[in-house]
């Protein structure tokens, strides 16, 4: 063979090979507003970086009729490439190839490029589309999901993990994206579940779609299993580039600083918390208002939407936010706002960005389901993740910090470096009301007027411990501050944080209350 | 804000506020003392054996009806000594979780 020839039969192999599973499977692709494998990857990744490995992977099974059958690249396209300049490592399952589904050597294609992951130091980012294990492969389908879960467990907390569902993502497969650290799902497109509707139907006839089973409003709403939803591909793949903005490349790493741009003008915050502590508004003005171009970043925002999580940056470095909601059930802690928060905590502690709290709760939220629920064990997760978190703990109370909540959220005796409190925090151990009621039980009870009497001691309870003042004294926080003068205190305090180093007990590892 | 149409009132330590619910919460079921004498389905499947009918006297650990369920079959037995009241089900009957199967007295 000539050179010339060597060359074009290289041509042809790898147009064979890119073509993926034809013109009509991706055509019948595209008609479910969903893009070919490789047309993701490329939107995904900044113009011209993609580059791709193991193009020519063949699948090793030759039983059931499977040694006459070629699959492209065995299913899955490979890679590494930039995202607004970061490095990343990619792997995309191709639907069009065998329904994306997993053998054996397109497992090894995902777990090599997992180690390189690993070894370079780079987040990894899954594209996830696939009917399932490939039946013909057996227990080989198996160990295939196996190594993928064992790295995905050894890359938490070394490397950042985001994983995208982009079409079916069922059975044991979806305890990988269940392991990584951001699930990204699209409306109509993508479906998670353990068991599909059919087996659902005829082991417990039970009739339900995929669509309400598994969806992405169901596992961004309902289960909490993803982190952020969007309308259309394209929307998601800009999420998860903005995402990458805020994270650093791995854990021995700070995320990139930007440029500060102050808060947009029109958000007045001193004027956005009513004086009356029991109406609500939206904490993520509050945020909005304090942090850089008020560009907040929301993750997980439909579920446990009383506690509001995501990134922001304050004088262009990238913190992470916790607040209460009182929007929300009022702010409460439950069960899932715990879960929801304790685990962003942990993901900001690995990855060496700073914990800014805003606090305004009443507590956590009674119920015999809540308590049914284990909101004990639950609850334990907040004060596990804030007391293990060694990145620098900034806590601004807002308004109520009242018992078991304000031990909670991020107070000086679970570590927080800086607590500031606006003159509007009420700290005590639970509110006037109820505090008045336990307090002067046998003064109400036997007075003329009752009513009236209750209501003298709320409000006599009110005026001497419904302030920040007694924290202050007790020097349980630091500084008492105006809505004002919060944005400034807040970079200072990250600023002189910089060099924060402090640890821990060696331990293998801790037992957090999963 | 407070004025919104969708503001529910939560109390939480005598204290009301005003504030939206999310779906979870506005769906919670109001919590009901488990009834020793609805003997009810744990988990669904298919009933394939009926050991009792009405008006039998049982004993405590008296077997009353199979359920299978996820390739197991699950022996239901009498919790307490009773009498059959009325049984709900039939052999090869399919049952949802948390169906009454029978009542003993």
């Amino acid at each position: 063979m000539s050179l010339r020839q060597k060359l074009r039969d290289f041509f042809n192999r790898r147009e064979a090979a890119i073509t993926g599973g034809g013109a009509k499977a991706i055509e019948k692709q595209v008609a479910l507003g969903k893009l070919p494998a490789r047309e993701r990857i490329t939107y995904l990744l900044d113009p011209d970086t993609f580059h791709e490995y193991d193009l020519f992977v063949e699948h090793r099974c030759y039983d059931f009729g499977m040694d006459k059958k070629q699959l492209p690249a065995d299913g899955v396209v490979t890679g590494t490439g930039k995202i607004s300049g970061h490095p990343v490592c990619i792997f995309a399952q191709d639907f069009t190839v065998a329904g994306g589904s997993l053998g054996l050597m397109h497992a090894r294609k995902i777990t090599k490029i997992m180690d390189h992951a690993m070894k370079l130091g780079v987040p990894l980012i899954g594209i996830n589309d696939s009917g399932g294990a490939r039946i013909q492969e057996g227990v080989n389908s198996l160990a295939g999901y196996g190594e993928i879960f064992f790295r995905n467990t050894l890359a938490s907390g070394v490397i950042p993990q985001i994983s995208v569902i982009l079409g079916p993502c069922a059975g044991g497969a979806v305890y990988s994206p269940a392991l990584t650290d951001f699930v990204f799902v699209v409306d109509k497109i993508s479906k998670m579940f353990i068991t599909g509707p059919e087996v659902i139907k005829t082991v417990l006839g039970e009739e339900i779609s995929m669509e309400e089973l598994g969806g992405a409003r169901v596992q961004t709403e309902i289960s909490g299993n993803a982190h952020f939803y969007a309308e259309s591909e394209q929307e998601c793949f800009d999420q998860i580039k903005k995402l990458v903005t805020f994270i650093p490349w791995n854990n021995r790493k700070k995320a990139d600083a930007f440029p500060a741009g102050p808060p947009k003008p029109g958000l007045d915050i001193e004027t956005i918390i009513p004086a009356e502590p029991t109406k609500p508004y939206d904490v993520r003005n509050i945020v909005r208002a304090v942090c850089d171009d008020s560009d907040f970043f929301e993750v997980q925002k439909y579920w446990a939407a009383n506690i509001v999580v995501g990134f922001a940056r304050l004088g262009g470095e990238t913190v992470g936010v916790i607040a209460n909601q009182p929007l929300v059930l009022a702010g409460v802690l439950d069960v899932d706002s715990s879960d929801k928060a304790a685990r962003f905590i942990r993901f900001c502690d690995a990855f060496n960005i700073p914990l800014v709290t805003f606090v305004d709760l009443p507590g956590y939220l009674p119920g015999v389901d809540q308590e049914h629920a284990g909101v004990i064990r639950h609850g334990a997760k907040v004060l596990y993740a804030y007391s293990e978190a060694t990145v620098p703990k900034i806590t601004v109370i807002l308004r109520k910090a009242y018992g078991g909540g304000y031990i909670a959220m991020c107070s000086r005796h679970l570590g927080a470096d800086f607590v500031f409190a606006w003159p509007t925090a009420e700290i005590a151990v639970m509110g006037p009301e109820g505090a008045a009621n336990i307090i002067f039980k046998a003064e109400i009870s036997g007075a003329a007027d009752p009513d009236a009497t209750r209501r003298a001691k709320v409000e006599e309870y009110t005026e001497k411990f419904a302030n920040p003042y007694i924290a202050a004294a007790n020097g349980h926080i630091d500084a008492v501050i105006t809505p004002r003068e919060t944005r400034g205190c807040l970079i200072h305090a990250i600023e002189i944080s910089a060099l924060k180093n402090e640890s821990r007990p060696a331990k293998k590892h801790g037992i957090p209350p999963f | 804000m407070s004025d919104e149409p969708d503001l529910k009132t939560l109390v939480v330590d005598g204290a009301a506020y005003q504030t939206r619910f999310t779906r979870k919460f506005a769906h919670r079921k109001p919590y009901v003392a488990p009834d020793p004498t609805r003997i009810c389905a744990h988990i669904p499947g298919v009933i394939v054996e009926v050991h009792v009918s009405r008006g039998q006297r049982v004993r405590r650990g008296d077997p009353l009806v199979v359920l299978e369920a996820m390739k197991m079959k699950n022996d239901l037995t009498a919790a307490r000594d009773g009498t059959v009241r009325e049984v709900h089900v039939t052999q090869g009957q399919m049952v949802a979780r948390s169906q009454l199967l029978l009542e003993l007295s």
